[in-house]
Parts: structure tokens; C-alpha cells; sequence
């Protein structure tokens, strides 16, 4: 009896230190935004989503070319790192006991560690440097291979958890191994991956340093991939540094807008996967 | 459509959609392409203390010539110069001349053009101080150095006898990254102190004696103003457009000078006499009654033979309306200008950059 | 029927062969990153040697650079980053996924993938403008008694290895969080009633569904931990950047990566281009060590627990 009495509030115990540590998240979290929104919301109207920006001392100005900038990047890193890492996590996952799915693994938690701005010299020395050019596209280099970690380890660990059943069951109704993997197994970890890839695409969102050297950044409108491009974290940078109050504020508005795109994107996201789920589980 | 293609195909159709944009980019390198409208296309990089002024160069610019997109970005004095160097950008800034080392790395001959001045002031939070403090030299020196380690030193007390120093250690602030200011400043208080030219030297970063390090003037201005008892250096502008109490420094002839853009002008005055036809050329510590000490240039960093004449042109052009008629929009951001004289040498100099 | 076996050995083939030039495409690209980092640091580990990673001076204008304060910082700000933060998200996964009504479940994931949305500029400006003052508040109140221990001396600056471990903490949350919770989340139900069934309490259910994705839970705990090291541009505006080797977490510190991002864009010198970047390849070999350690820990832990080997051994005892 005393042991099982122990058990139950051991039990009641860890729930409410669950829900603590959930609270104990909030804080920084509520507190965070709520400065970033205090800071930036008086600088953002509607011209900072369409005008390019100007020079310190006249009113105005925006952010428009950075925004644009940003999402050609981040769209760019996600083009190269979702396959690439999706398809390294089902090789680790289908292949588990061999030596190159041991590599991969290891491979991505190293890479994992390696500080952005290692990754932007990297992708300065070989995407920039022979061309002599920066570009957009370089930029996009920098940041898929910081999301690749991410998506790759999410995607191996979620696979493996997917109960052997479902696999062996399309197996013994006479498909092929990929036709296994790709119909089934994939699609029953999909909500899991999606998550990887939002995280991943959250957190190069947000990056500055490796693209210092490879979009650069550029203070004209251009949507061309293979000339440097601005972009919101950059911009955001370049004006915190300067000595101008006024454009303190207005990287904080760029701030804002940029926090604001990664949550709109994300939510977005999930919808569209809980509309998935409820087609495949109704189909 | 099976859901894994889902997630390959939009992908897909986003970088299908961005190079929609693009152009073809010529095989030349150099940093510039031509825009479809056929003008010119220039990439810079370099120095983040002007960075400013020249985006309000480019963007005036722009008027008079709206064929000419000159893209410039604060990268900092090193990397600028290293892009320059690998010619990934046409033209480059720095706070800090390059060095032979440097100059002798570079693929062709460099030319240093001056384009403002800016100066570096003493910063301090000391509670229930409000009025400027005074500072010499050797002062100076001594509180970086670890010397002096309190507020209430007799050394300082001497220097500032209508005020009560408090009984307070001296935190002192430095910046941790690689910056022009740090340059300047530690430039100057080598030419004041044997034993900081020795111990510590003159560079962009230092192996600091004591103290703590902020990244960027907002990192360190934001540490001294919650550090009670902190000492710190910013740029005048900084220190200007954000309203922060700053000290005035002995200067070579004796006068304590409170940083203005007529005491940096003054400092330049004073040094243009002396100045090496390359202009890298350090005018901390000056002669002359009403120069502010803790002074310099900072430079625009051009190839003499650029490569590309069309380009090179459009960049000469710009470079000699900004020296001109740049002036007022300087002095209204709160850069000073060069001194006449010196304009006139660098007209001449870049007379020799081959636009042909 | 033999065309069939032929399809299948083919479609394998294409499958294994395909999948793992993705994973090969990624090793070379770690292994490139890893070359590269040697090659430009190459001035750097000729005139040093070993002693970079063992020599405290850095000293730009002289020319001397060693490591090992850095090396410090970076082991000790992310190991105190993940000592904070594992417990927290293990916490708020295990809430995610097991306790809270399913009404709760979706607003809290998106509430922590805020976090991780959050650039990391602004955690660093929200840390020294909000953050910093309220340590120091901390440090000024903290007993004499207190003081005294090793951890706890020198001056109340505010800046230090504590607000950068408490930043780190923040932003490694929600990565280790998320995946922890969706590894939770993939955990057949059918453990979950067996457990139950055997009269578990909700928290021995819980541990049952720990201990069955253990390596998915390690493999998030990891992902946080890599995340930790790399970090950059918030842990240098708020750990004082001052390269000192010390236990006090009131001491102003500096990481591997800050110093790197800090000096990286106005160094002048060749030698010191290439000790900055051996900095960079010393982070690299110190990251693969680090998932060196935790695999064997996990294969170790792998080893040990073997549960259908001990079924069949006791299944062999009790009929024998």
C-alpha cells in the first residue's frame, strides 16, 4: 500500500513539474515578444512592406526588397535541404546496421554544431570565390546546409519509430521495398518531418551570419538568384550597428515582420498538414 | 499526388518561381553585372562607421544618375579589404589604411581616398554624475591599462576638481569585435603611453589588459549605461544621435577638447600639411590648439586599374560627387568633411585611375 | 514469376542506391567543411601545434593566439545550457504529448516553435537589454556566504557565463522540445494501454514511452546540444566576451563561436585569418568528439537492454 502510495504521488508529482516547466518556457517566451513587439510595431505601416528603404534622416522607408530577399533564400535552402535531407534520414532509417548509415548520422550531429558563420565562409570559398560574385543562390547554399541536420536526424528518428507492422505489411502484399517506404512508412511519420522541416526552416530564418558572405545584400530591388540580394536578417543587422535611433526602430519593425512571416508560414503549415491528415484518415 | 512528392514538387515550384527573375550574369567577375535597363552595376564593401553617409551618398546620387546602382554593405575595414582583394566587389572602405602586407596581397595597385572624418570619445556611467569629465592621455591609458582601478584615484580627482568622484571601481568596457573605433582608440593611446604601445599595441582587436567585452557600439554603450561605474569608447556620432555623456581629452597642445565636428575638422587641419601623397596617413594626437586627439580618416579603397573602364568610370564619377557635393549631406549626418587641401590631392589622385 | 524477382532486385538496388547517394552527398559536404576549415587554418596549426589548444594568450597585435579560453566557454555555457534546458523540454514535450487535452496540444506546439522562430539578434538584444540587468540583480543579491564558492565570485556585472547559459537554454528549448515530443507522439498507443493494463501510474507509463524511444529522445537532446555550441550572435552580446578560464558564473566568458564571428570581419593578417579559422576546425573536432561520446553512450546503453534476448532466456529457464 505505501508503495503504491508513493507511486501515485510520484506520479501527481511529475505531472505538475511537466506543466511547470511548460509555464517556466512561457516566460522568456511572453517576454521576448512582447519587447519585440513594443519595439517594432510603432515603425511598421504599410510602406515598410512596399518601399525600398532610404537613407537615415528622410522619413519613410521600408523593407520591401529584404522581405522578397528573404523568402527567395530561405526557399532556396529548403529546395536544396528537403530532399537532401529526407532522403539521407530514409537511407539512415531503412538502412540502420550499416556503416554509412552510421557515417550520416554522426555526419549531421557534427554538422549540427558547426557555427553559422563557419557554414557562410565555407560557402564563401567555394560558391562565391570562383565566380567572384555574391548571389542569392549562394546564400541559399549557406542556409540549406544548416537545416539539413535538423531535417535529416527528425526524419531518421521518426521513421524508425514507425511501428515495423504497417512496413511489413505492405511488404507482404508485394511491394517493392520503395513503394513500402514512400507510400506508408513516410507518409505515417509526415506530420513528424513537417515539424523538422518547420523547425529548420524557423531557424535559418532568423540567420544572419552566413549570409553576410554569400547573398551579401543588396540595397536595390532584385529577385535575380545569381546577384546578391537583401535580405531581412541582414538589413535588420545593418541598421542595429548604425548610430541612428531611427533606424534602431526600424530594424526592430524588420524584426518584427520577420518573426511575424516564420509564424504565419509555420501555422500555415500545419493547417495544411491537419487537412492531410484528415483526407488520408478519411480516404 | 502521393503525398512525399508533395514535399519535393513545391519546393520545386518556390525556386522555379525566384529564377524566374533572373538574368544572364556576364562571365567577368569584379561584382557588377548589367541590369536589364543597361546602366552599371557596383558592389562595395567595407568600413560600418560611414556606411550610412554613403547609402545617402548612393541613394542622392541616384538622382543625378539613375543609371548607376552602387551597392555597398558595412562588412567591416578587414573584410572589405579582403573582398577587394579577391575582387569580389569593385571597391572597398576602411577605417584603417592597409597595410604593406595587405597592399602588397592586392592583384593591382590600391589608392586610398579619404572620404570623412570620425572620432572616438570617452564614455562613462558613474552614478550622480551628469557633467563631462576630463581626461588626459596618459589618463586614459592608465584606466585601460588596469592602472587605475577607482573612480575617486587622485589622478582623475586632480583633473576634475569641481566634481566628488565616488568611492567606485572602474569597470572598463571594450568592444569584442574587430572594429575601426578600437583602432583609433588604441592608436592614439599608444602615441600617448610607452607601456600600452608596448603591452598592448594598436589594431582592430587587442588582447585587452582587464575588462569586459560588448559586441558592437550597441552592445557596449548598452553595457556602460547598465554597468554603474563603467568606462567605455564609442564613436562621437554614436555617442551624438544617442544622446550620451561624453568626456573631453587633453589634446598634444595641452587643451582639454570636447569632440565636435569643428575639433575633428581641426585635427585634420592640422595633420593636411604632413599628408603622404598615398594618404594612409594617422592623425591621432595631433599638433594644433583646437584639434580633438582621437581623430581619423576613413577611406574608400579603389584599384588604380579596375579592369572594367565603363564600371570604373561610373565609379570615379561617383567618388568625385560625393567628395564635392557629398560634403553638405556630411556634415548634416554628422560626419565632417575633408579639408579643402586635401580634397584637391585627391582629385588629382583619381585622375590616374584608368577610365579608358 | 522471374521478371518479377528481377524487377525487385532492380527497384532495391535503385532505392538503396539512391537514398545513399543523399547520404553520401552529406557526409562529403561535412567532410568538405571539415577540409576546408583545416586548409585555412593551416598557417595557423604550423606555428602553433598543439599548444594552441593549450595557451590562454590572445593577442592579435602580437601575434600569439591560443585557444583554450575559448574551449573552455563553449564546454561550459553549453553544458550548463543543456543541464537547464533538458529537464524544461523533456517537461514540455512529455506535457505536449501525454498530459494536456487535446484542445491545449496545438496552440502549445505552436507556442514553442515561437521560440525557435525568434532570430537569434533579437534574443541577443532582448538579453543584454532585459535579461543582463535582472542577473545582476541576481548577483547583487546574492548572501555572502554564497559568494565565497567558487561559482559565485566577482564583481555583479551582469554579463557572464550565467545569462549566456540562460539564453542558450531559451533557444535550445524549443528544438529539443519539438522533436522530443514528436518521437513521444510516435510511441504506439498499444505500449501505452499494455502499460496502463499492468496498472502503471501515469508517470510509469510516461517512463515506459521514454525508455521505448530512448534513442529518438537522445537524438533531440543532441540536436539541442549542437545547436547550443554553434551559437553565436546571442551569446556574445551577453557573456562579457573576456577570454578567462574560471568556475564563477558572475565571470564575463567567451565561446569559440563568438570570438570567431566577433574578430572574423575585421582581421587583417594572414596568421591571424588562419588562427581565427583553426578556432573554427579546434570547434569542428571538439563537436565530432562530443557525438563520439554520446554514440557509444548510446550503444552501450543499447547493449545493456536487450529485451527479447531476456524473454527468450527466461522463457528457456522456466520450461527447462
Amino acid at each position: 500500500m505505501m508503495r503504491t502510495a508513493w507511486r501515485k504521488f510520484l506520479s501527481h508529482l511529475i505531472v505538475i513539474l511537466c506543466g511547470v516547466s511548460v509555464l517556466v518556457a512561457l516566460v522568456p517566451l511572453v517576454l521576448i515578444l512582447f519587447y519585440v513587439v513594443t519595439q517594432g510595431i510603432s515603425s511598421l505601416n504599410w510602406g515598410f512592406f512596399t518601399q525600398m528603404p532610404r537613407p537615415v534622416g528622410e522619413p519613410g522607408g521600408g523593407m520591401a526588397n529584404a522581405i522578397a530577399g528573404s523568402m527567395i533564400v530561405v526557399g532556396l535552402g529548403a529546395l536544396f535541404a528537403i530532399p537532401l535531407g529526407i532522403m539521407s534520414g530514409i537511407y539512415a532509417s531503412e538502412y540502420a546496421g550499416t556503416r554509412l548509415a552510421s557515417a550520416v548520422r554522426f555526419a549531421a550531429d557534427t554538422l549540427n554544431g558547426v557555427p553559422s558563420i563557419v557554414i557562410g565562409v565555407f560557402v564563401y570559398g567555394i560558391a562565391v570565390l570562383p565566380f567572384r560574385a555574391f548571389s542569392a543562390l549562394a546564400g541559399g547554399v549557406a542556409l540549406g546546409i544548416m537545416m539539413i541536420p535538423l531535417i535529416m536526424r527528425t526524419t531518421e528518428e521518426l521513421l524508425l519509430l514507425v511501428p515495423g507492422s504497417l512496413k511489413e505489411g505492405a511488404l507482404a502484399l508485394g511491394a517493392t521495398r520503395a513503394r513500402a517506404v514512400f507510400s506508408v512508412v513516410v507518409p505515417a511519420a509526415l506530420p513528424g518531418i513537417f515539424t523538422g522541416i518547420l523547425l529548420a526552416l524557423a531557424r535559418i530564418a532568423g540567420e544572419t551570419a552566413p549570409l553576410l558572405f554569400t547573398a551579401f545584400n543588396n540595397g536595390f530591388f532584385s529577385t535575380d538568384v545569381r546577384q546578391p540580394i537583401a535580405t531581412l536578417t541582414v538589413q535588420v543587422f545593418n541598421y542595429a550597428i548604425s548610430p541612428y535611433p531611427d533606424l534602431h526602430r526600424q530594424a526592430w519593425a524588420g524584426a518584427l515582420v520577420l518573426v511575424s512571416i516564420v509564424l504565419f508560414c509555420s501555422l500555415l503549415a500545419r493547417v495544411a498538414t491537419a487537412r492531410m491528415e484528415r483526407m488520408r484518415r478519411g480516404a | 499526388m502521393r503525398r512525399p512528392t508533395i514535399l519535393l514538387v513545391l519546393p520545386l515550384l518556390a525556386g522555379l518561381a525566384a529564377c524566374s527573375g533572373s538574368q544572364p550574369a556576364p562571365a567577368s567577375g569584379s561584382g557588377a553585372a548589367s541590369p536589364a535597363s543597361g546602366g552599371a552595376q557596383l558592389n562595395g564593401a567595407g568600413a560600418t562607421f560611414p556606411a550610412p553617409l554613403y547609402t545617402k551618398w548612393v541613394a542622392e546620387y541616384g538622382k543625378v544618375a539613375p543609371n548607376v546602382q552602387i551597392n555597398y554593405q558595412p562588412l567591416g575595414s578587414g573584410a572589405g579589404i579582403r573582398q577587394l582583394t579577391n575582387r569580389t566587389v569593385f571597391f572597398g572602405a576602411s577605417d584603417q589604411p592597409m597595410t604593406d602586407e595587405q597592399l602588397k596581397a592586392a592583384p593591382g595597385k590600391v589608392l586610398h581616398l579619404p572620404t570623412v572624418l570620425g572620432a572616438v570619445v570617452p564614455i562613462y556611467n558613474i552614478p550622480g554624475i551628469t557633467t563631462e569629465l576630463r581626461f588626459t592621455g596618459p589618463l586614459l591609458a592608465g584606466i585601460v591599462l588596469g592602472k587605475l582601478t577607482k573612480w575617486n584615484d587622485p589622478a582623475i580627482a586632480k583633473l576634475n576638481p569641481g566634481v566628488t568622484l565616488p568611492d567606485m571601481a572602474i569597470t572598463v568596457v571594450h568592444r569584442s569585435d574587430g572594429s575601426g573605433t578600437t583602432f583609433i582608440w588604441t592608436d592614439f593611446l599608444s602615441k600617448v603611453s610607452p607601456e600600452f604601445k608596448s603591452t598592448v599595441g594598436a589594431d582592430a582587436s587587442v588582447r585587452w589588459p582587464t575588462g569586459v567585452g560588448g559586441k558592437g557600439s550597441e552592445g557596449l554603450t548598452g553595457m556602460v549605461r547598465q554597468t554603474p561605474g563603467s568606462f567605455g569608447y564609442v564613436e562621437l556620432l554614436y555617442a551624438l544621435q544617442n544622446k550620451i555623456t561624453y568626456g573631453a581629452v587633453q589634446n598634444s597642445s595641452g587643451e582639454f577638447v570636447r569632440a565636435s565636428i569643428d575639433a575633428v575638422s581641426a585635427a585634420a587641419a592640422s595633420a593636411a600639411p604632413a599628408m603622404p601623397a598615398d594618404f594612409r596617413v594617422s592623425i591621432t594626437n595631433p599638433p594644433g590648439k583646437d584639434a580633438y586627439p582621437i581623430a581619423s580618416f576613413t577611406w574608400l579603397l579603389l584599384y588604380e586599374d579596375p579592369g572594367d573602364p565603363a564600371r570604373a568610370r561610373a565609379l570615379v564619377d561617383f567618388v568625385r560627387w560625393a567628395l564635392k557635393d557629398g560634403r553638405s549631406f556630411a556634415r548634416d549626418l554628422g560626419y565632417a568633411p575633408v579639408p579643402d587641401n586635401v580634397l584637391e590631392m585627391e582629385m588629382r589622385a583619381l585622375d590616374t585611375i584608368k577610365v579608358q | 514469376m522471374s521478371e518479377r524477382r528481377f524487377n525487385f532486385r532492380t527497384d532495391e538496388a535503385l532505392f538503396r542506391g539512391g537514398t545513399g547517394l543523399f547520404a553520401v552527398l552529406l557526409i562529403v559536404i561535412v567532410g568538405a567543411i571539415g577540409f576546408e576549415l583545416y586548409r585555412q587554418s593551416i598557417l595557423s596549426i604550423n606555428e602553433f601545434g598543439w599548444q594552441f589548444w593549450q595557451t590562454d594568450v590572445w593577442d592579435p597585435v602580437a601575434g600569439e593566439f591560443g585557444a583554450r579560453p575559448f574551449i573552455w566557454g563553449t564546454l561550459y555555457s553549453s553544458i550548463l545550457a543543456l543541464l537547464i534546458s533538458t529537464p524544461i523540454a523533456l517537461g514540455i514535450a512529455i506535457y505536449i504529448s501525454e498530459l494536456s487535452p487535446t484542445w491545449m496540444q496545438r496552440p502549445l506546439v505552436f507556442l514553442t516553435e515561437l521560440l525557435a522562430a525568434i532570430p537569434s539578434i533579437v534574443y541577443g538584444l532582448w538579453g543584454i537589454f532585459v535579461l543582463v540587468p535582472v542577473v545582476r540583480q541576481l548577483q547583487v543579491a546574492t548572501p555572502d556566504w554564497m559568494r565565497s564558492l567558487p561559482f559565485f565570485t566577482g564583481p555583479p556585472l551582469g554579463v557572464g557565463m550565467l545569462s549566456a547559459a540562460l539564453i542558450l537554454a531559451i533557444m535550445v528549448i524549443p528544438f529539443s522540445s519539438s522533436v522530443a515530443r514528436e518521437v513521444l507522439r510516435s510511441v504506439p498507443q498499444a505500449q501505452r494501454e499494455a502499460a496502463y493494463a499492468l496498472g502503471a501510474t501515469r508517470w510509469e507509463a510516461i517512463r515506459m514511452a521514454l525508455f521505448y524511444a530512448r534513442t529518438g529522445i537522445i537524438g533531440a537532446i543532441m540536436l539541442g546540444f549542437g545547436r547550443a555550441l554553434g551559437e553565436t550572435m546571442a551569446v556574445t552580446m551577453v557573456i562579457g566576451n573576456s577570454p578567462r578560464i574560471t568556475w564563477s558564473l558572475f565571470a564575463p566568458q567567451y565561446t569559440m563561436a563568438a570570438v570567431l564571428a566577433n574578430e572574423f570581419a575585421e582581421a587583417a593578417s594572414e596568421l591571424y585569418l588562419h588562427a581565427l579559422v583553426e578556432i573554427g576546425f579546434v570547434l569542428f573536432i571538439i563537436t565530432l568528439i562530443v557525438n563520439a561520446i554520446s554514440r557509444a553512450f548510446i550503444w552501450s546503453m543499447g547493449r545493456q537492454r536487450k529485451p527479447r534476448a531476456a524473454l527468450r532466456t527466461a522463457a528457456a529457464r522456466a520450461s527447462a
